[in-house]
């Protein structure tokens, strides 16, 4: 077994609700998403989070979506127009949950280690050039 | 009216600020028969109350007028009509607007704007508490009467029948104010499939492609994660485009020759985005299972949505009251290496030092360092002594705006009596903002329903 981010099996995207923020979390392939029902319990990423995360976690399944939907209460100092915080409605809580580790087989660590990042050589010169319809 | 088999709803607008070229590309890209335009977020309402309070022909979407003149010629000859909640608390005040802009651009009676009214309550506000509505706000419970004498808006999330009422009166643009952002996408298909009250998984996937649609480009490519840096041609990202069939059944996809991508990764992400519990996304007309969606790529740029399932509405509106809730300002300096991070702390330190010796009461003091942890916190440890460079953040907010306000001015005086290598102040003082606090809360529908009202007329 291997211990690697996240941020190689899934993608996401975080928006708010007042104090809450909520994290989607998509599994790139559907045979991952059982690894992640697993793994990322609701109390696995209220430690996870730690202080950034005064208030319960709450996680819901899509599994039509291969997504697991995550409600952190009290995350976002008051929320909205209250808020202190840069991130204030919590646009890449997202990418924060993407740092947790999880575990998984060395064979499925090795498939996915070039996943969810920029390949290496990747020049920011030519990005959207491949025009396509 | 003959009812249609395939429409096509293109968004045009996902926030009040979106790029302004976008409409203008649904409607001279290729064939659309509706556009559909949101502008209104949370805190939009209450900005808009101060500014109809200033003018009151003031109150809505500004941009949207000078938008109109662009394309409302091109949507009349092409038979587009342009559904918005662009008209904020004034949507009057709006349509006259627009029919100025017909004037303008000649179109001598040719064209019709329906406006809805009613979700605006403020001016009603006491006589709902007299009459026992206590609209206590949905998470605490607290009755309104804690902040009634703060508050600034108060308007009704509207579901689509008015705008079918409108649309059926032969509006060619309905202007509303607090309509629900999917609203706008599934009253034409209401319209158009003749959907009833009862027909709730057709109406939960018309909730499904308002979702798709309300964030502009946020599901065709635009802040996609999903192998974001192969995106191409982002400058001139096409927005959604919903093909709607009549059994609920649509296919999300943009005009040819535009930017982006349409992936069930890009529509996946957007359909997460501010989910709350998935299996009851609560609206007016009906109650949707977002864990029932089905996609499937049919052809580049083309996914097919299925398998979407409704519940009945409740007996509940959602109010969005905006209350002010005190003052807060921010202040930022750039501290440069080596020892960027350690500079900042230091700052920080003197900072907080300054504003207690002062006597100044906060309800609370933030400090963050921009390129270390303003995004994720505690989850990045402390910060290495070697970055090159980082933004000190402080905020402050409180009760007292003068405690307040002269926060505002111990931001630069740091630059000569603290830590060295400081820069980036050249932007002056911060501002202080006032806080205009959500207060969600649920009425009676019968309460608003009654006090609705549809009107169209000539532009």
């Amino acid at each position: 077994m291997a211990r690697i981010p996240l941020v190689h099996l899934a993608h996401a995207r975080s928006g708010d609700k007042g104090d809450t923020a909520n994290v989607g979390v998509i599994a790139y392939e559907p045979d991952h998403y059982p690894l992640l029902q697993e793994q990322l319990t609701p109390s696995a990423v209220k430690h996870h989070f730690g202080t950034m995360v005064r208030g319960p976690v709450e996680r819901f399944e899509l599994p039509n979506l291969h997504a697991l939907n995550f409600l952190l209460h009290g995350a976002l100092d008051g929320g909205g127009t209250v808020s202190l915080m840069n991130d204030a409605q919590g646009k890449v809580f997202s990418t924060a949950l993407l740092r947790m580790e999880v575990e998984v087989p060395d064979a499925v660590a090795e498939a996915v280690r070039e996943r969810g990042r920029i390949p290496p050589g990747w020049d920011p010169d030519h990005y959207g050039e491949s025009r396509h319809d | 009216m003959a009812e249609r088999t395939h429409i096509r709803i293109a968004s045009g607008q996902g926030f009040w600020g979106d790029d302004l070229e976008a409409p203008v590309r649904q409607v001279e890209g290729g064939a659309i028969d509706y556009l559909v335009m949101d502008y209104l977020a949370e805190v939009t309402m209450s900005i808009m109350q101060k500014q109809r309070a200033r003018d009151p022909a003031a109150g809505y979407a500004r941009d949207f007028i000078p938008l109109m003149e662009r394309i409302l010629p091109a949507c009349v000859e092409r038979g587009i009509r342009v559904v918005t909640n662009a008209g904020g608390v004034n949507p009057g005040g709006c349509a006259a607007a627009l029919v100025e802009v017909g004037r303008r651009v000649g179109l001598g009676g040719r064209a019709r704007v329906g406006r809805v009214e009613g979700d605006d309550i403020l001016d009603r506000l006491d006589a709902l508490l007299e009459e026992g509505h206590d609209l206590a706000h949905m998470e605490t419970g607290e009755p309104l009467r804690a902040v009634r004498d703060r508050v600034e808006s108060a308007n009704v999330y509207l579901g689509a029948a008015p705008i079918v009422e409108a649309l059926q009166g032969g509006a060619d643009v309905v202007v509303t104010g607090r309509s629900t952002d999917t609203a706008l996408t599934y009253a034409p298909m209401i319209h158009e499939f003749g959907w009833g009250p009862d027909d709730h998984d057709r109406l939960a996937a018309g909730v499904v492609a308002g979702h798709i649609n309300e964030c502009g480009a946020q599901s065709t490519g635009g802040n996609c994660l999903i192998d974001w840096w192969t995106l191409p041609f982002m400058e001139e990202v096409g927005f959604p485009i919903i093909e709607a069939d009549p059994d609920g059944t649509f296919v999300v996809t943009k005009h040819r020759g535009t930017g982006g991508r349409v992936t069930r990764g890009t529509v996946s992400e957007q359909i997460v985005y501010e989910m709350g519990d998935p299996s009851e996304y609560i609206t007016p007309d009906v109650v949707a299972d977002f864990t029932s969606i089905r996609l499937e790529d049919e052809g580049p740029d083309r996914v097919r949505v299925r398998g979407i399932r409704g519940g009945p509405r409740t007996d509940f509106l959602k109010v969005s009251i905006a209350y002010a809730d005190g003052w807060k300002a921010t202040g930022t300096l750039t501290y440069a290496w080596p020892d960027a991070a350690a500079k900042a702390q230091a700052a920080a330190k003197v900072l907080r030092a300054r504003l207690d010796r002062l006597g100044l009461e906060f309800d609370a003091v933030r400090t963050e360092l921009v390129g270390w942890d303003s995004t994720h916190g505690s989850l990045v440890g402390p910060p290495p002594a070697d970055l090159p460079e980082v933004q000190l953040r402080v905020g402050v907010r409180g009760r007292d705006r003068a405690a307040v306000e002269r926060f505002t001015r111990e931001i630069a005086p740091l630059v000569l009596t603290g830590p060295p290598s400081v820069t980036g102040f050249a932007g002056g003082r911060p501002r202080v903002q006032q806080i205009m606090a959500y207060w969600p809360a649920l009425i009676r529908r019968e309460a608003v329903e009654p006090h609705l009202t549809v009107h169209v007329s000539e532009v």
